[in-house]
């Protein structure tokens, strides 16, 4: 169970608002987590609390293919990712490394900054505590599923590998 | 029952007879590339994978050309990250400065990039090859790792979106236009998820170039890959180039679409999309009054020899405005040198505008030409997001390469035609 404060951001929220590309000649997760947002909200970073979540409205994480995007969410200590949709490689990405993201209209509509909030990832319920109203993102498919709980696709392909071998 | 070309490819790969939209694969790639920004991500997460070779190493690509020739200490060490690698597993094809060029003008030019062909890279821009009939999709480091140990990779088979584009172009119009256009038809996540499909009379008669500059931006729309049928013009273009032999696929007559655009050229003109997203996109004769402070030509999207010869149709005989900074920037060494001969760096440095090696450099703010707060940059890159090419206050608008030449010149946004400049044919 995830538990957080809500961070609204927009509709089209790209890579290069997330971890503009001037910070790039690095992959250190704690460096990128400095940068995280900055170009959204330049005070972001400097605030945000372990556990606290990302609302956001359309096709979030649109723009380049940057694993460094959700590393530095991941590293800042945002717990989850909840949005209207998501861009594909941010999407796959998100999965590949274990930084949850959750798909739900209604929540993406509903939650307003600050509230607080708690996430069950194996129903997909999200609860406002703050408010009221809970709401329930899309389950992922099968082959997903076991992609997380295998620990990402580094974890699930090594086992792969080593059962081939 | 039929599939488009972009399921019959993915079928073909993933031993299946027959796939559909939705579907979950895993497919043999035959192509796996990386950059000096995502491949250091990727190295590391391999060596924790436990094996000891690359999959292939003839068909694992390292291009560093983001932030090189290395601009800082930090990406020196980024890119020696990818040479050490390239030397301990032993690559054919790693391009080192000198013999490089931006990933997606050099690959295909290189002949890696073949019909039929799947290929995944860590760089978004990798949907680049679909020009010549390969599915190519953009992943992240971490799919890159995966890929290079096995050789295959996880792939949600995407609906496809048909883009039948009929007609002529008008005067000044290039397939960047094209592809700006529909992306402000259908807005940045318009292909979400998709595979845009483009056909037509329009698309059979257009260059090698425009077709990779088209399928550069498919990601611009959200979507998953763009493709293009594969034809004669592919075919010759692939004559001496490909290293290997290839079998393109073809979309079937009842393949099923979730939709179908049909669009006239007549209707298209030359593009400009605005700040801060490439769906902000206009004819350029609505553009106003927007004075420029840098013109910047070149990167995967349109660095090629179709993109420099129209650059320098424009600026022949002309000069760059005194308050504008023109840089031309070559897409791979060996257009760098074709362009040098055809003469068009002697048109460039008189029109007063700077020619750089191949690199990434400005495109996505990395440098060789970042912006200070407040200034505008008209680009023919392909992204023109908050803060791409410098200051978060900075802006940039997109374009085609006649119009940021006509604009270089004008110190404003205009098109080559209001500047009296008549079309020349350019095509590559
Ligand atoms: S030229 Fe720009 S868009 Fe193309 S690969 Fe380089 S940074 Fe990415």
């Amino acid at each position: 169970m995830l538990k957080g404060k809500v961070w609204r951001f927009g509709e089209d929220v790209d890579t290069d608002a997330i971890i503009p590309a001037r910070y790039l000649n690095t992959s250190d997760p704690a460096e990128l987590a400095k940068h995280c947002m900055e170009d959204a909200d330049p005070s972001f970073a400097g605030v945000v609390q372990a556990g606290d979540i990302i609302v956001a409205g359309k096709n979030f994480g649109c723009g380049s293919s940057r694993e460094h995007a959700p590393i530095a969410i991941k590293e800042a200590g945002v717990s989850c990712v909840i949005a209207k949709s998501f861009a594909r490689i941010f999407f796959r990405n998100s999965i590949n490394i274990g930084l949850p993201i959750l798909e739900c209209e209604a929540a993406a509509q509903a939650l307003e900054q600050g509230d607080e909030v708690e996430v069950d990832l194996d129903t997909g319920v999200i609860r406002n505590l703050t408010r009221g109203g809970e709401y329930k993102a899309a389950p992922f498919p099968e082959f997903m599923q076991e992609l997380i709980a295998a620990g990402g696709l580094i974890a699930y392909t090594r086992r792969k590998v080593s059962s081939n071998a | 029952m039929g599939m488009t070309v972009t399921e019959k490819i993915l079928a073909r790969h993933a031993g299946l007879e027959q796939v559909e939209p939705g579907q979950l694969i895993n497919a043999k790639v035959d192509i796996v590339l990386g950059n000096d920004i995502t491949a250091p991500v990727a190295i590391k997460e391999f060596e924790k994978l436990g094996v000891n070779r690359v999959f292939d190493r003839d068909r694992v690509v390292l291009v560093p050309d983001h932030f090189t020739p290395n601009k800082d200490i930090k990406s020196a060490e980024q890119a020696k990250l990818l040479r050490d690698f390239a030397k301990r597993h032993e690559l054919t094809n790693y391009f080192e400065v000198g013999r490089m060029g931006i990933e997606h003008c050099l690959l295909p030019e290189q002949g890696l990039a073949l019909p039929g062909f799947v290929m995944v890279g860590a760089d978004s821009h990798t949907c680049t090859y679909g020009a010549v009939g390969a599915f190519a999709t953009g992943v992240g480091s971490t799919d890159m790792a995966a890929a290079m140990a096995t050789g295959e990779a996880w792939f949600k088979v995407p609906e496809s979106i048909k883009f039948v584009i009929n007609g002529k172009l008008q005067p000044w119009v290039s397939g960047k236009d094209l592809i700006l256009y529909l992306i402000g038809k259908i807005g940045v996540d318009g292909a979400l998820y998709c595979s845009m499909e483009f056909a037509g009379e329009a698309i059979a008669n257009l260059s090698m170039d425009s077709r990779l500059t088209m399928a550069n931006m498919a990601i611009e729309a959200g979507a998953k890959n763009g493709i293009f049928p594969v034809d004669e013009i592919t075919h010759q273009y692939l004559k001496g180039r490909a290293k290997w032999d290839y079998q393109p696929e073809y979309s079937d007559s009842d393949a099923i679409y979730k939709e179908v655009f049909e669009i006239d050229a007549a209707d298209i003109d030359p593009q400009v999309a605005f700040p801060h997203l490439p769906e902000n996109a206009r004819a350029v004769g609505n553009a106003g009054e927007v004075h420029i402070d840098q013109v910047v030509i070149g990167s995967c999207t349109n660095g090629r020899m179709e993109d420099l010869r129209a650059a320098a149709s424009v600026l022949k005989g002309r000069t760059v405005h005194p308050g504008v900074r023109a840089i031309v920037i070559p897409g791979t060494q060996e257009i760098y040198k074709q362009a040098m001969q055809e003469g068009l760096f002697d048109i460039f440095i008189d029109a007063g505008a700077v020619v750089s090696t191949p690199t990434c450099g400005p495109c996505l703010g990395g440098h060789m030409g970042i912006l200070a707060q407040g200034e505008r940059c008209i680009s023919t890159t392909n992204r023109n997001f908050v803060g791409r090419m410098g200051d978060p206050r900075s802006e940039v608008y997109l374009s085609n390469p006649a119009v940021a030449a006509a604009s270089a010149v004008a110190g404003r946004i205009i098109s080559p035609e209001e500047l009296g400049v008549k079309e020349a044919a350019v095509n590559a």
